[in-house]
């Protein structure tokens, strides 16, 4: 049987708001089921693979940066693309160009690569499934 | 003396388990440490923050694995206990969702609808967030 191609399209930038969780959860499973992935990062989710994200403590916490262990979502897409190559599939993840440039994060986690929605519209042609993600 | 400020906080689970808490909450908590006077008035699906016993496993992609995820009840009964910071919930905002007072962390007091405009006048400011 062939492999399935999932495409998902993301709008929302880290850190603000619960769509991007299940996002990823998503992207775990297509993984995990070595799916074929395409990511078309738009706007604020252009900012997901930027590369110098950085944890930091929790003082009303009262813990540490290690202690905190603060999700970063570089870590998440580092982490999506390996489990996709553990499982025989691949991940294209492409960051919006216009929008990574607007917002200066022009810096990728390895295995990612700046797009255009030229990519997303062949990515459309090229997937059993496509799943938008909006922003609210 | 720090000017009183009531905060009305309404949004609720907005990226929570990427920040490991309510942003609000948590700047509440450190303006608190810096001298502010706070309460807190929960609203809307904000009241479920006070459900006792609530919590989530941590996100996981591929190897990478969350330690640390929000427990938002926990964090509610630390404004109340460590912060000294009132808090409030909306009586019927939490009875349109059938929750019981008894099910919140110790130390929420309920506050009828009617009566949040009163409080207004005992607050130097009003934050909706």
């Amino acid at each position: 049987m062939s492999r399935k191609t999932l495409t998902i399209a993301l709008m929302d930038p880290p850190y603000e708001s619960e769509n991007l969780t299940t996002a990823f959860r998503i992207l775990d499973v297509a993984a995990r089921r070595g799916y074929h992935i395409n990511v078309f990062a738009y706007e604020g989710a252009a900012g997901l693979a930027f590369v110098r994200q950085t944890p930091h403590p929790n003082p009303v916490h009262g813990k540490d940066v290690a202690e905190e262990n603060h999700p970063t979502t570089k870590d998440q897409v580092a982490a999506l693309l390996a489990e996709a190559e553990k499982n025989g599939g691949k991940v294209d993840w492409v960051n919006c160009g216009m929008c990574v440039d607007e917002r200066g994060v022009n810096e990728f986690v390895a295995g990612t690569r700046r797009g255009s929605p030229a990519d997303f519209h062949a990515f459309v042609e090229a997937s059993d499934n496509v799943l938008v993600i909006p922003t609210k | 003396m720090a000017k009183k400020t009531l905060n009305i906080v309404e949004s609720a689970y907005r990226a929570v388990m990427e920040e490991q808490d309510d942003t609000i909450l948590w700047l509440l908590a450190a303006m608190q440490g810096a001298g502010a006077e706070h309460t807190v008035v929960l609203r809307g699906n904000a009241v479920n923050y006070a459900v006792t016993g609530q919590g989530v496993a941590g996100l996981r992609v591929g190897e990478w694995k969350q330690t640390q995820a929000p427990k938002m009840d926990r964090d509610v009964l630390d404004l109340i206990e460590k912060r000294k910071i009132p808090v409030y919930v909306v009586a019927e905002d939490l009875a349109d969702r059938g929750i019981e007072h008894s099910e919140l962390v110790p130390g929420v007091q309920l506050l009828p609808r009617t009566a949040l405009p009163g409080l207004f006048n005992e607050y130097a400011l009003v934050s909706h967030w």
